[in-house]
Formats: structure tokens, sequence, C-alpha cells
């Protein structure tokens, strides 16, 4: 009995982390529109953030069937603290506002998403064979779309690093060191992943961490560019409720309307 | 002698290039025009194109705020439409500018010195999430009406990019009717959005349509346009269609048009309305309506802060 519920919290603990990582990165995503570089890029970007908020609503529905709420409380309703993101998926793009002022980077727009979307796709990967059928499930599902995705920033991150152009190389370089750091977060399961392990929902932090590094490591060579990795959790573990003003901010914002009215039908 | 031979030789081209029109030809991009047909296509296609890219912007500010995932995953996708109708449109308007040696980079320019405009309503306040909402249902809908009037441009590229678009913003005048409609079912707080958006964006939805004719604001494309087939009603029919399908929705619903005057005549089959302050159209097109500035603002930033990309990007010079 005491496993069964150890297990049930282990799959909740797993799938918020998961909706959780996607809900904000569609947030920052979508916080870029109007501004990315050129306009293909906001309608290629836009629409890879709208499939990221829609494996957001995937999760946070397969937690409203296990009867942890309804997707869109689970979304709106809880404070900073009861979320599961890696803390480096809330960093704001930039200073600044998206509607006023927004000095925003693409340099770590691009490492951010090319380095997440790389720990997704292992991470979906490691899903399929997930002991949880709906999980497993809806993996298959993310990572036809994922393909597309992880080309996309791909080839932005080699294009810019490997340009040759100063500022660029310089900027990219800045932006891996701003990531690097916190990086680490994406791949931990947070206090209840051994028993995440054990019960075969996904594949451990360590391993995960290990092809990712696997997967990025010739992308960097392929430019000409030695890195350490070296990868940590300078601020802490998102996924044990550990957060930074900036996750805050954006929840302020994404829930403006909702809590305006949460009893109302929008 | 040359020079007669070159001038009947225009005007030899100039005939045939009218009589392919008149029979329901297409015109393509390489194909010989004169100068003031693609001049009128370039002003009305450029403006068509940016105002798709600008229009996504008082939208976008709501994307992220939107009340449920649902609201948020449609509005995601209406806004990148929109984008997506403004590439498209400016590839149009690109290879009309080949002549010219102008390019996309010229036309952004052109935005942020002012010569491009874009349509009066992006120019408004998206105050709340009832702005959102009828932005998607009744400013979309005047889009629907006047973009299907453009079907059957006599200029190939705008036609086909038009049927497209058209389909898609079908869409989203549903996505913006399925949320006025929720608000109307909804909380008195809730009705009241929708009201306030409709007070506050009436005027505009008239202005939309362009003054019925050159007196309003000292000139008017719309003859020229009738003229070379790229579209077949007046502004005044369009604003009249718009009328025809959409004053009794909204009365339907319990709101009121901020119109007193606004009926429908019977003998002459014509919506009778007060006329907008038609200056408020110059005053946009200087870029001084209410939300011009922020927006060419956020633009003008986006597209500063992002010129390493673009340099980083381009072709190397060897």
């Amino acid at each position: 009995m005491e496993n069964e519920s150890l297990k049930n919290l282990a799959i909740k603990e797993l799938l918020l982390q998961l909706a959780d990582d996607d809900f904000i990165h569609a947030y920052r995503g979508s916080e870029w529109l109007g501004l990315a570089p050129h306009i293909e890029e906001d309608v290629a970007s836009s629409s890879i953030a709208q499939d990221t908020m829609g494996h957001a609503v995937i999760y946070y529905k397969l937690l409203e069937e296990i009867g942890e709420g309804t997707a869109d409380w689970l979304a709106h309703d809880r404070q900073a603290h009861e979320r599961r993101n890696a803390i480096i998926l809330e960093a704001a793009n930039g200073p600044g506002h998206y509607m006023k002022d927004p000095d925003y980077d693409w340099a770590f727009a691009v490492v951010r998403n090319y380095f997440y979307t790389q720990a997704k796709a292992i991470r979906i990967q490691s899903l399929q064979s997930s002991s949880y059928a709906p999980l497993a499930e809806v993996a298959q599902k993310v990572q036809m779309e994922l393909y597309y995705h992880l080309m996309h920033w791909k080839v932005w991150f080699v294009q810019l690093l490997g340009s040759g152009h100063k500022e660029a190389v310089s900027r990219m370089k800045t932006a891996i060191e701003k990531t690097l750091p916190d990086f680490a977060g994406i791949f931990s399961l947070g206090q209840f992943g051994e028993e995440m392990v054990e019960q075969g929902l996904i594949e451990g932090e360590a391993a995960i961490q290990k092809k990712w590094i696997d997967a990025v490591t010739p992308i960097f060579e392929s430019v000409g560019v030695a890195t350490t990795f070296e990868i940590g959790m300078e601020k802490g573990d998102g996924r044990n409720g550990v957060h930074t003003e900036d996750l805050k901010t954006a929840l302020d914002t994404l829930s403006e309307v909702y809590a305006s009215d949460k009893a109302a039908s929008w | 002698m040359n020079v007669l031979l070159n001038e009947m030789a225009e005007q030899e081209k100039l005939k045939h290039f009218i009589a392919r029109i008149d029979a329901g030809e297409k015109i393509e991009a390489d194909d010989w025009m004169p100068e003031d047909y693609r001049g009128t296509l370039i002003k009305l296609i450029s403006m068509h194109g940016i105002s798709e890219i600008m229009g996504a912007l008082p939208e976008k500010e709501w994307v992220p705020k939107a009340p449920t995932l649902n609201r948020k995953l449609g509005i995601m996708a209406k806004v990148q439409d929109e984008m997506g109708h403004g590439q498209l449109l400016l590839r149009v308007v690109e290879d009309l500018l080949r002549p010219f040696a102008k390019k996309r980079e010229d036309l952004m320019q052109d935005l942020f010195n002012g010569d491009l405009k874009f349509h009066n309503v992006f120019h408004m306040e998206a105050k709340t999430w009832g702005d959102a909402g009828l932005i998607g249902w009744l400013v979309d809908g005047a889009a629907i009406i006047s973009q299907t009037n453009m079907l059957g441009a006599s200029y190939g590229p705008y036609s086909r990019a038009l049927h497209r678009i058209c389909a898609e913003e079908v869409f989203h005048a549903q996505h913006g009717e399925a949320i006025i409609m929720a608000l109307a079912e909804g909380t008195k707080e809730q009705r009241k959005l929708v009201q306030d958006s409709i007070d506050y964006w009436w005027e505009s939805l008239l202005l939309f349509f362009g003054p019925p004719s050159k007196k309003e604001v000292g000139s008017s494309k719309q003859d020229v346009t009738i003229r070379y087939k790229i579209r077949t009603s007046t502004n005044e029919e369009l604003r009249q269609a718009f009328f025809s399908k959409y004053v009794k929705r909204i009365l339907s619903l319990g709101y009121t048009i901020p119109d007193e005057t606004l009926r429908f005549d019977e003998e002459s089959k014509t919506w009778i309305y007060q006329q907008p302050d038609w200056s408020k159209l110059k005053v946009l097109a200087r870029n001084e309506g209410p939300r011009s500035q922020d927006r060419l603002k956020l633009r003008r930033i986006s597209y500063e802060n992002n010129k390493w990309v673009r340099e980083a990007l381009a072709p190397k010079v060897i």
C-alpha cells in the first residue's frame, strides 16, 4: 500500500516537472513574439512556443486525469514554491518587459532553447519506454514535433557560434556561460527521483545528463569551440520548489486574467 | 525617332495589359505592368503586410495573459498566423520592388521613418481581455470583408496569398467570437468588458474601411484599385456589408452600439450612420495614435538589438 502511494507520488512529481518546464518555457518563447531577429524567425519560433504550450497542456491533462486538479488550475493557480520547473527555464529573456523596452538577448534564447530542446528530446526518448503507460503514449506524440524544434535550434546554435563574427561568437559564449551553471536543474528529478527510476518511470539523472553531453559535444566540436561542461545548479533545485523572482513575475502575468475571477468561465 | 517608337511600344503594352486584366487574366511578377499599377500594388500590399506584423503586437500583449490553456493555445496560434501572413505578403512586395533595387530592409526603414503606414486599428490600445476578443471577432471580421473583396485581384501573387490568408482569417474570427461569447454569457464584469470594447472600437471599425470618397481625407486609391481590377467594391460598399453582417449580431447579444442614429433605411437599402471623425485617419497616418509610437518602438528595439544577428548571418564578402 505504502509502495503504491509512493509510486503515485513519483508519477505526480514527474508529470509536474514535465508540465511546468514546458509551460514556463513556452511563456518565455511567447514573450519573444514580434521581437525575433526577422519575420521568418518570428513565424517559426512562435510555432515552436505554441507546440511547447501544447505539450504542457498534455501533461497537465494527465495530472487532471489522476485527480490532481483541473489542467487550468494547475497551470494558473499554483504559487511559485509549488512549481517544479527547472530554474534556468524561468530566467527572464533579458532586462525590460515584453511590452515595454524589452532588451532581450537572442544569444541566450538560442543557447537555452537548443540546450533545453536537446535535453527534452533525450528525456522524451526515455519516457517512451516508461512503465507508466499514459506517459509512454504521449511521449510518442511529443517526439514527432520535437524533431523539428531540435533541428531549428541546432541550426541557429551552429550558425551563430560558428559564424566567425566576433560579436556573435562572444555573445554566444557568454550565453553558454550563463546557462550551464544552472543547467543541472533540467536533469534533476527532485526529491522523488530515486523512486521514479526504481519504478521505471524514467532513466536516472546521471544517465540523461551523460546522453545530453554526448549529443552536444560533437556540435561544439563542429564549430571548433571547446567546452568543459561545468554543469551546476547554482540557484537551487526548481524540482523541489526553489525559485527566483523571475518566476513570480511571470506567474503574475500568466494568471492575470484568470485570477481576476477564478470562478468565471472564460 | 527612337523615343517615339518607345512611346508607341509603351502604349501598345498598356493596351495589351488592360485587355489582359479585362479578360480576367492574372498578371504575374515578371510580366510587364504600368508603373502606377506597380506603385499601387506596392503601396497596398506593403501596407497590408506590415499591418499584419504590427497587428500581431496588440494581441501579443494578451498571449501570455489568456485566461485558460485553451485560450492560450488559440491566441498563440492566431498571432503566429498573422506573422505568417505578414511574411507571405512581404515576399509578394519584395518581387514588386525588384526594379527599384529595394529590399525588406528598406521596408523596415520606411516603417520606422513613417513612410510605410499600418492600419488604423493597430494604433489603438488593447486594454483588456475583452479587447483581445473583439479584435478577433470584429477587426478580423472587417478584414475578412475587405480582403475577400480582393480575392479575384488581377495581380496573381496577391490573389493567391489572399486565398490562404482569408481561409485562416475565418478561424481567427471564430476564435474571437468564441472569446466574446464566453464573456457575453458570463458575469456582469465579463459582460461589461465586451460593451466597453465595442464602445472603444466602434469608430475605429468604421475608419478601417477608409473614407467614402476623396473629399474626406484629400485622397483615395479606391478608384484606381477598382479600375485595375485589384478590388471590386468601394469603401462604402464594404462598410455597408460590415453593418449588414455584424449590427444584428452585436444587438442580439444584448449590447448597444455607440451610435444612436444607426439604422437601416429600407427605401434606399442602406445603413444610415454617424460619420466617424475622418481627420483621425490622418492623425494615425502620422503615427500619432494612442499606441503608435510604443509599437513602433518595440519593432525598432528588436531591429537594433538584433543587428548583430543579421550581420553574423549575412553572406561573407570574399
